[in-house]
């Protein structure tokens, strides 16, 4: 029985969780929430996702929320196939695991709102709270700053292997550079750049972006 | 008085095993860490992190966490920041000394444990914080007035968690599976604190909520630990 994702292509945690599947080579189907018409809000829904957001996965009789448990899950289970996401050694394990909490805790607070307010609410043609926009923009450069640091010092952000640490950042992030017109917050940071480059140069996560444009909805490897 | 995530009383015990600590010994981030070391029986060395000083922004310090926050771990030459990192790393570590709170042993109920970890990271902390840092921290620190918009405001998105953990407490003992782990325990040192405030009622008020919150304060850990997060 094929993993199924529940949710909508377009959106940033669904495509954290395909983008881990496809890294991991692992078949799943994507079922479709209808966001635009509050399916996620639903008694139906709120039984498998109780605080009524995208994704949740049933895999088997496991059914399971929130990206980044699902992500750790999933890198744990197909830990025998593709490449390496959660490090090699219990120090290795500890320091993806603190970079994963760095994106939850103070990178995704910044990029929310950016993404939010400057790509989501202007499609459904609501009017945006560019301040909120603007100081997000302030705040995520800063956080950029610490990640240049520690770029400069290894390739990746938990080491010098890609792990669940560096893909967890990934859809937020391709929004605000390609969607949101601010690709300099990357630009003017040398390390932080070719960080990037790197990593959205992986055949899955071109695998994954291109699925979600053509509107896929069963991927094999 | 103790505040809140600023200055520490002395060390608290001597390092045998070669795991240093650096931090400030009160705030709710510290403690998480604390506690399960605690849950563990594993020494460590507290060292305070001056606040007041804003020692937190200090070269020596970024250089260990370039955010410039609390707790930080150092291990040898392992240098670990984010409290549920370093908790779940010392959890990973000592495992054979205490219970099994990350349960690694399945992979269906490791996944638990990290979704209500994310849960309560995502969604309860959102909430909890700014009322603790609103009715706790504003007089105290800034001899000011509690918003009560913001008090509100946390209110209610706590209200909406409290009600998903009461539902999710009649099914299951503790948040992940029926046995306590990290993922309950994350929670302890904000609840404490906010046990202290009328807010208490939100957890009062559940009959679910309330019974886990009081089987978790009576942990032995616990109890040391909150111990020192209030005067």
């Amino acid at each position: 029985m094929v993993v199924k994702v529940y949710g909508k292509a377009q959106a940033v945690c669904p495509q954290r969780v395909m983008h881990c599947l496809m890294e991991k080579g692992v078949p799943f189907e994507l079922v479709h929430v209808d966001i635009d018409t509050m399916e996620h809000k639903r008694p139906e829904f709120l039984q498998k996702q109780p605080f009524g957001q995208v994704p949740y996965i049933v895999d088997g009789d496991l059914e399971l929320f929130e990206s980044r448990a699902i992500v750790r899950y999933l890198a744990a289970k197909y830990a025998d196939r593709g490449p390496n996401l959660l490090g090699r050694t219990p120090e290795e394990r500890a320091k993806v695991e603190q970079w994963l909490d760095v994106e939850a805790i103070n990178y995704n607070p910044w990029a929310f709102p950016i993404v939010f307010n400057l790509l989501v609410l202007p499609i459904r043609g609501l009017p945006a709270n560019e301040a909120e926009a603007g100081a997000a923009v302030d705040k995520l450069n800063k956080v950029l700053e610490v990640y240049e640091k520690q770029l400069s010092k290894t390739k990746y952000l938990a080491g010098d292997e890609f792990t669940l640490a560096d893909l967890t950042h990934i859809p937020a992030t391709r929004y605000i550079v390609e969607n949101c017109g601010l690709s300099h917050l990357l630009d003017d940071k040398k390390h932080v750049k070719a960080w990037w480059e790197d990593i959205t140069a992986r055949p899955a996560w071109k695998k994954l972006s291109s699925f979600v444009e053509t509107g896929g909805s069963n991927y094999s490897p | 008085m103790l505040i809140p995530g600023f200055l520490v009383r002395g060390k608290v015990r001597r390092d045998h095993g070669g795991e240093g600590f650096r931090a400030s010994d009160i705030g709710a981030a510290t403690a998480r860490v604390l506690l399960c070391l605690g849950e563990m029986g594993a020494e460590y060395e507290l060292v305070p992190v001056d606040f007041f000083t804003r020692e937190q922004k200090s070269p020596h310090h970024l250089a260990r966490n370039a955010f410039g926050l609390v707790p930080v771990l150092e291990d040898g030459d392992l240098l670990l920041f984010e409290s549920r990192a370093i908790a779940r790393y010392v959890l990973r570590k000592y495992k054979s000394s205490g219970p099994d709170l990350v349960r690694e042993g399945s992979l269906e109920e490791s996944a638990m444990v990290d979704l209500w970890l994310e849960v309560e990271a995502q969604q309860y902390e959102k909430g909890i914080l700014p009322i603790f840092f609103q009715i706790m921290v504003v007089p105290v620190l800034y001899g000011g007035v509690p918003d009560e918009k913001l008090v509100a405001d946390g209110v209610e998105k706590l209200v909406k968690v409290l009600d998903v953990y009461e539902a999710r407490l009649s099914q299951s003992k503790h948040l992940a599976v029926d046995f306590v782990s990290l993922a309950d325990l994350s929670h302890v040192p904000f609840a404490h604190y906010i046990m202290a405030t009328p807010c208490a009622s939100l957890f009062q008020s559940r009959p679910h909520a309330k019974a886990w919150w009081d089987s978790l304060a009576s942990r032995p850990a616990c109890k040391k630990v909150t111990a020192a997060l209030l005067t």
